[in-house]
């Protein structure tokens, strides 16, 4: 239904820049030479650098905040505000040692790989029976999937609390582990869909022949296809956990069971006015593990965004 | 495999007819049940179940810790005399629409930009992703101290080019709060509009572009007449999405104002949180979120029909 008649989008070339239609070799610059030096400074790189430094400026703040002194931060006048000359590390100490910050953050890791853990297994199972098996009614559940990713948390964060309650998963991680997936799964299994069409019909063939039953078949032939596939929704799926915020905040409420967003927000906005330091050094933390996951991973990350996109 | 001949004398004896349990773990329907099984209870237990009752909860005045009773349509009635429901549909289609089209434009923009040749252009994109990455509620507190009323970076710097006086109080003045949250969530969406656009806009073929520059095409001929139009499948998809997002956001009105000042940033999905989990009203919170639906449905329809015309264009089938 939503299959678009785009022409296949190659990855690698989206973030190593190179057009894959572009022969390398010679014409490696396309028709840019066209434009002049001063020309293309005021068209493609002024602007770019302003885009970038206004997206990437509130990072720079952040850490700049976690580390100056208490004074400097709010004592604009007397210093520089965009550097400091002395950092302290007060800020990550009070964080790391007088808060439940280690709490929130291994509660928050524990969750997001729990459910994405169960969210894979589930939809590498449903996508190999859409795509493969093709069971009578596989297009319409196939449609159904993708409506509920068009689902959003918001409207269902009211009923699904009553439904938490009702099981008596409240205030567990339980209740997020088993109501996370339900973001995950249409998405991921889109995605797997995806790479599963793209493995030929003709070795799953063979292993039928020689008498492979359809769980080896995904087990031994597909799934280790697919491993690029896999990689980009276990990170992608890891990196919406690790956002997701309304149902934190609505299923949790003792302040050691949260994660860090929703602890960050409730716990640390205490009017305090010297709050700042550690406010900021938490967010920083908080967006670390994901920051340094994605730069290990750029290409799949952009793999899931678009395939999910695409299909 | 390689152990096939091995024992040809017993494999003669062992034929023997199908029985319906072979015939059963063969049959398609029957694994794709037992396949589907997992996904499934996940959706329909937490997804399909919750939608149902959500709508059930919004014809009842159920408060937290106590079962409700069915009252009709009285949730809708009194959220219809409720200026400040009305004041949070209205800041809510205000948001989605203002900040939908900053990003299209931005991200398009940026998209064009980053598929120029240049030097350093995988870091460039890479670096462009990254407040996609980090968790809204984390990056919005950021925003939250960039916009202090005392201490905000943005009052000192515009003192100190003399453009201003005083500081500017931008998350306590309503205009100047439903402009700050409006640009955290452009600030947050454009890496996610440009990098996917920028996948499609790879898939253009060059010479086209070579050709039009012999037709003596000017740049935004050629932007107009090729890029445009060959993009238009890839930006419908990723503007129902952006909207879609937009429309139902929370964290990040939550985590800079929570629905503040006199309520003029309060979206549907904030004061639906307020009324039902703060207040304990679940039915009339209920009722507010379902009324998103009609909305969410609106914008899907417009997507699914632009898909389809396009399909209908291009003359391709649906695989």
């Amino acid at each position: 239904m939503t299959d678009l008649p785009t022409r296949s989008i190659d990855l690698k070339a989206v973030l190593s820049g190179s057009s894959p239609t572009v022969a390398k070799g010679d014409h490696s610059e396309g028709m840019s030479y066209l434009q002049s030096l001063p020309r293309k400074f005021v068209t493609v790189y002024l602007p770019l650098s302003i885009i970038i430094i206004i997206l990437l400026f509130p990072f720079y703040w952040m850490a700049l905040t976690a580390i100056k002194p208490d004074d400097q931060l709010l004592d604009l006048d007397k210093f520089n505000p965009f550097w400091t000359w002395n950092p302290t590390f007060k800020h990550i100490h009070k964080l790391l040692f007088e808060s439940y910050y280690p709490h929130w953050l291994w509660n928050t890791m524990y969750v997001a790989v729990c459910a994405t853990v169960l969210s894979i297994i589930a939809s590498v199972l449903a996508a190999y029976a859409i795509v493969r098996l093709r069971y009578k009614g596989a297009n319409l559940v196939g449609g159904l999937i993708f409506l509920a990713y068009l689902v959003p948390p918001s409207i269902l964060f009211i009923p699904l609390a009553t439904v938490v309650f009702q099981y008596g998963l409240f205030d567990s991680p339980m209740a997020l582990i088993l109501t996370y997936p339900t973001i995950l799964i249409p998405f991921s299994t889109w995605l797997l869909m995806g790479y599963f069409k793209t493995i030929p019909f003709e070795l799953e063939e063979c292993a039928l022949i020689d008498g492979a039953s359809r769980w080896q078949i995904l087990i031994k032939i597909v799934l280790p296809l697919a491993i690029p596939g896999l990689i980009s929704a276990f990170i992608f799926c890891f990196t919406l956990c690790w956002n997701e915020f309304i149902y934190a905040l609505t299923f949790l409420q003792s302040t050691q069971n949260k994660t860090v967003p929703v602890a960050i927000v409730n716990e640390f906005v205490d009017g305090d006015i010297y709050r700042w330091g550690s406010l900021m050094a938490g967010a920083l933390a908080g967006s670390l593990p994901l920051v340094i996951l994605y730069a290990f991973f750029v290409e799949h990350y952009v793999s899931a965004m678009t395939g999910a996109v695409k299909e | 495999m390689a152990d096939i001949a091995l024992a040809p004398r017993s494999a003669k004896t062992q034929i023997r007819e199908a029985t319906t349990w072979d015939q059963l773990k063969h049959n398609r329907n029957w694994l794709g049940f037992w396949f589907m099984l997992p996904a499934m209870a996940f959706l329909i237990f937490f997804l399909a179940y919750p939608l149902g009752l959500g709508i059930w909860l919004s014809f009842t005045d159920t408060r937290i810790g106590r079962i409700g009773q069915f009252i009709g349509t009285e949730n809708y009635e009194w959220l219809w005399d409720d200026s400040i429901f009305w004041l949070s549909v209205f800041n809510t289609l205000l948001y989605t629409f203002i900040a939908s089209a900053f990003k299209f434009a931005i991200g398009l923009y940026l998209a064009l930009l980053l598929n120029e040749n240049m030097p350093f252009k995988a870091i460039l994109r890479a670096m462009v992703l990254i407040p996609f990455i980090v968790p809204t509620v984390l990056s919005a507190l950021a925003f939250w101290w960039i916009f202090d009323s005392q201490f905000s970076i943005i009052s000192w710097s515009l003192k100190h080019l003399g453009l201003i006086t005083q500081n500017i109080n931008f998350l306590g003045d309503t205009t100047w709060a439903r402009i700050c949250v409006i640009f955290a969530n452009i600030w947050r969406g454009v890496p996610f509009v440009a990098i996917t656009l920028l996948a499609g806009l790879q898939t253009v073929q060059p010479s086209l572009y070579e050709a039009a520059t012999l037709d003596g095409a000017t740049r935004w001929q050629m932007f107009r007449h090729i890029t445009y139009p060959l993009l238009t499948p890839i930006i419908a998809v990723v503007m129902t999405f952006s909207v879609l997002f937009t429309f139902t956001d929370f964290q990040l009105i939550w985590a800079m104002t929570r629905g503040g000042p006199v309520n003029a940033t309060h979206l549907m999905a904030t004061l639906s949180y307020q009324r039902a989990i703060i207040a304990g009203q679940l039915g009339e919170g209920a009722a507010i979120s379902s009324a998103m639906i009609p909305f969410l449905l609106a914008a899907i329809m417009i997507s699914w029909f632009g898909l389809q015309r396009r399909k209908w264009q291009q003359g391709e089938n649906n695989d």
